[in-house]
């Protein structure tokens, strides 16, 4: 919390700003290559927004940013928990994915009576293995101190690894595309389509979005609470703040490695649940796109906050959709949309104060600030 | 309100050293310097006292150039000077000679004086150059060190005057010292002055800035006393006193002596027996310690940092791990393993207040209603139910704390790093205090803290005592472990050099004991 400014400047107009700042750029890289930006805006605000049930004109739209939004909710406070622990999980790529592997194989062991339980257990497998695989670089780090950004990213690329050994052998179906059998029909989880059915109202057939979306929007609401109002959220800050401070306090360091670096699996875990059993219905190759890196942007955006992970959440939901209409409507490279990430990402972590000390300034001069 | 003495009437014929006009500098709403006039003689000593946070710091910085005025003017010898950075200091003929030195560990004396002065393309003519100047100096000034010695290996007294020979290899005429004994023994510590005596004696003008009245009165020509970005007096230091300094200082009158009644010693509660620490890097910290500590008194450890007093704090309060030996308490055997933990310690009644505030006692960007609670805060009344944490009761205990204690400002949601150091340290000691230990560990109780806060720390301290409890106190400040304690240990390069009661020495005495000479071992 800085203490020359007041919140909604700080947590709020800042923020916006230094967004702001980013599209301009992007504008900017735009122009470069012929295109109008905006037209590029409305295109890509209608791709990520629109709503294919009232309007014809829409493919995909809102259903489909939801389904990407939770993904990064996902990611992202697997990434803010870790951080407040002072942990830098770069690994939930490699957690969700080898999540995937263990959503699957519950998923293929049983014969699901109905959703509900299948969500439960392929959740709890989700968390399971994604904790699991964060489990070790976490151990490592803990016992021998050995860098955990060094050992995530390695675990991430044996998780490629290992998911791609087993859906071209174990776990492959008959056939030669690598990925697994379908899952159950009765393991499907409710779509948005199906949930605003229970309630009369219609949505988007072929959305991907489904409940796991509300499951990511308590899961914020819990690392809330864990963060900010639980004893062990409390010896996660202590120690993220000073290691020396939480020894002295008779915190472990070994304990909170460990227990802070779980949740964080288990976090970037429950992120295959929705890719996996909410909209493949089957393991394949790549089912995790990235979002494992876009958690890291999340989280820094939302300075690791669970509403700011939300709602930077949503905004990475709306550039992946709206990135797709583009290429999909003007033609405009996918690469590009990375660009624009980049740059979101550049502008908002590393280059925040470019905003921030002209606002202290204005402040200070202003005499609002308060101390 | 000038800075004008008798002393500078004498000597209108030579020009100041050093000439403050009207200086001024905020950062953000903090007002550091408010309109500060000073006038240092050539071939004066002068000295600069304040509490922390008076500007001291900030007036010695924009001299060197670390900062630049937002208004006011520097003259040095009478000519107007702009010193926009430490070039233009060097260049003025102003060296400084920082708290926190300012060397490279790996690199040899004569290494580090050349640093920054290096002429040509290669270093050897330079280093020859220096080897010479070197030798000069080391001569006229008392300042012998081994030119080829690595920083690291040698004490902070020879660090001290490496940086005191890199102003003067670079023909400093001004000398600027911060806080210069901190590190040092009482010997070092003469030494030091007599060094600045020597250069004195040269013609030099040497500017020292302690918050230690006696070196003021030691070694000082005249004296500013600086108060909240204030200059508020200037006087010659023949014609004032400790009492008077220290009045300018605060604002009020301080009792500068600890008024306290004589112990009533009870039974032991604690044995430390042949405690030994082996740090990682097969150095020992700690040779064969050991002490008993009863209820009712105040066990003093002086010694120059650095001489395995950390170590002894750490281990007793369950931080760092014994090599061998053993600590009862109660006659109870305690985990002094590196599997010991700190949480289970509090629980048999050991407090600490640990020597480094910022780092271990408190969080610095935790509210103050979390950091009343650090370390206990799985405690029952601190717990809620689910593994929550009864935040009601935090805020509440934290706001009875912040008035007994007397903590401003009084609001529990302040995160710690927005006090003063003495209310940040008044934070831990209200915290570990009010568990009412058995036992309470305290190292550098008043470092860094204001003179008023000072005397208020002493008196919780002294309370403590009288209400029957152990108190084991850790300080480099000798002046403070002889007002405190009711008895004295004195630690050198990791053991126990002597015992001591305090009215049966003196400071000679015991700084003796702490250079590692035992006064009665004279053959």
């Amino acid at each position: 919390m800085n203490k020359n400014l007041p919140k909604w400047v700080d947590l709020g107009l800042i923020p916006l700003l230094t967004l702001a700042l980013a599209f301009a750029a992007s504008g900017l890289v735009v122009l470069s290559i012929g295109q109008n930006p905006v037209e590029v805006v409305q295109v890509m605000l209608k791709g990520a927004l629109c709503n294919p049930t009232t309007d014809s004109s829409c493919f995909s739209g809102i259903g489909h940013t939801l389904y990407f939004t939770t993904n990064f909710i996902f990611t992202g406070l697997a990434v803010a928990v870790a951080f407040h622990a002072r942990l830098f999980n770069i690994g939930g790529e490699g957690q969700a994915g080898v999540a995937g592997v263990g959503v699957a194989l519950v998923m293929l062991s049983f014969d699901w009576p109905n959703w509900p339980i299948a969500l439960v257990v392929g959740s709890l497998a989700a968390m399971v293995f994604g904790a699991g695989w964060a489990a070790i670089p976490a151990y490592l780090q803990a016992k021998r101190g050995s860098h955990i950004v060094i050992t995530t990213i390695m675990f991430n690329l044996i998780a490629g690894a290992l998911i791609g050994y087993l859906l071209v052998g174990p776990m492959q179906a008959t056939g030669s595309l690598p990925e697994s059998p379908t899952f159950p029909e009765a393991a499907a989880l409710p779509t948005f389509h199906d949930m605003f059915g229970w309630i009369g109202l219609d949505f988007d057939k072929n959305a991907p979005a489904n409940i796991t979306f509300i499951m990511a929007l308590i899961a914020a609401f819990l690392v809330w609470v864990l963060v900010w109002k639980t004893r062990l959220g409390y010896e996660m800050r202590a120690f993220g703040h000073s290691e020396k401070a939480a020894v002295y306090a008779g915190i472990s360091p070994m304990k909170i490695t460990m227990v802070a670096m779980l949740i964080s699996g288990a976090l970037s875990g429950l992120m295959a649940v929705n890719t996996v059993q909410g909209e493949a219905e089957r393991l394949v190759l790549g089912a995790v796109e990235g979002a494992g890196f876009i958690g890291i942007a999340v989280a820094l955006m939302g300075r690791s906050h669970p509403v700011g992970v939300v709602l930077a959440a949503f905004l990475f939901g709306i550039l992946t959709q709206g990135g797709a209409e583009l290429q999909f409507a003007l033609g405009i490279p996918s690469q590009m949309i990375t660009v624009i990430q980049a740059l979101i990402i550049m502008f908002t972590g590393s280059l925040e104060n470019l905003v921030r000390i002209p606002m202290e300034k204005i402040f200070i001069r202003a005499g609002k600030g308060v101390a | 309100m000038s800075g004008n003495t008798e002393n500078a009437g004498r000597l209108d014929a030579v020009a100041p050293a050093i000439e403050l006009i009207g200086i001024s500098k905020a950062f953000g709403p903090v007002q550091a310097n408010k309109d500060i006039s000073m006038t240092v003689a050539k071939g004066a000593i002068h000295g600069i006292v304040g509490e922390n946070g008076a500007g001291k710091s900030t007036l010695m910085s924009i001299l060197y150039g670390f900062y630049k005025a937002d208004s006011g003017s520097v003259k040095i010898n009478g000519v107007p000077t702009t010193i926009n950075d430490s070039h233009d200091a060097i260049a003025a003929g102003i060296g400084m000679v920082h708290q926190h030195f300012m060397l490279v560990d790996n690199f040899t004396v004569l290494e580090n004086v050349v640093l920054g002065a290096e002429e040509g393309a290669t270093l050897g003519p330079s280093l020859r150059k220096a080897r010479k100047v070197l030798r000069q100096l080391a001569e006229e000034y008392e300042l012998e060190v081994d030119p080829d010695a690595l920083i690291e290996d040698i004490s902070v007294g020879f660090q001290q005057r490496v940086e005191i020979l890199k102003a003067l290899y670079r023909q400093a005429e001004i000398l600027i010292l911060d806080e210069p004994t901190g590190v040092l023994t009482p010997d070092e510590a003469d030494h030091l002055f007599r060094i600045l005596r020597n250069l004195k004696a040269q013609g030099k003008t040497i500017v020292l800035i302690t918050h230690k009245l006696r070196e003021i009165m030691d070694v000082t020509d005249t004296v500013s006393v600086m108060r909240r970005g204030q200059m508020t007096k200037t006087i010659a230091t023949a014609t004032t006193s400790p009492e008077e300094l220290a009045e300018a200082m605060v604002g009020r009158r301080v009792l500068l002596e600890v008024d306290k009644k004589p112990a009533e010693v009870g039974e032991t509660v604690m044995q430390v027996k042949n405690l030994s620490v082996t740090d990682m890097h097969g150095v020992k910290r700690l040779k064969d310690v050991s002490f008993e500590l009863k209820r009712g008194e105040i066990l003093g450890i002086a010694g120059v940092a650095g001489n395995g007093q950390s170590e002894l704090l750490e281990v007793i309060a369950g931080i760092g791990a014994a090599t061998s030996g053993e600590i009862l308490m109660h006659g109870e055997s305690i985990d002094i393993s590196k599997h010991a933990n700190a949480g289970l310690r509090r629980e048999r009644g050991i407090s600490h207040v640990p020597e480094d505030r910022h780092q271990r006692g408190l969080v610095m960007p935790f509210m103050t209603w979390e950091n009343t609670a650090f370390g206990y805060h799985n405690a029952p009344e601190y717990s809620g139910k689910w593994g929550l944490a009864n935040q009601k009761f935090m805020k509440e205990d934290a706001r009875g704390k912040m008035e007994r204690f007397d903590i401003r400002p009084p609001i529990p949601q302040l995160v710690a790093s927005h006090f003063s150091g003495g209310n940040q340290q008044k934070i831990v000691l209200a915290r570990e205090i009010e568990r009412n230990p058995d036992v309470l560990l305290i190292g550098q109780p008043t470092r860094g803290v204001d003179i008023g806060a000072i005397e208020f720390i002493h008196q919780q301290i002294v309370n403590l005592r009288d209400s029957g409890k152990a108190i084991l106190l850790v300080s480099v400040e000798l002046d403070e472990i002889q007002a405190l304690s009711d008895r004295i240990l004195v630690m050198f390069d990791g053991v126990i050099q002597g015992e001591r009661l305090p009215e049966n020495t003196n400071e000679g005495e015991l700084g003796l004991l702490m250079a590692g000479v035992d006064p009665e071992a004279k053959p």
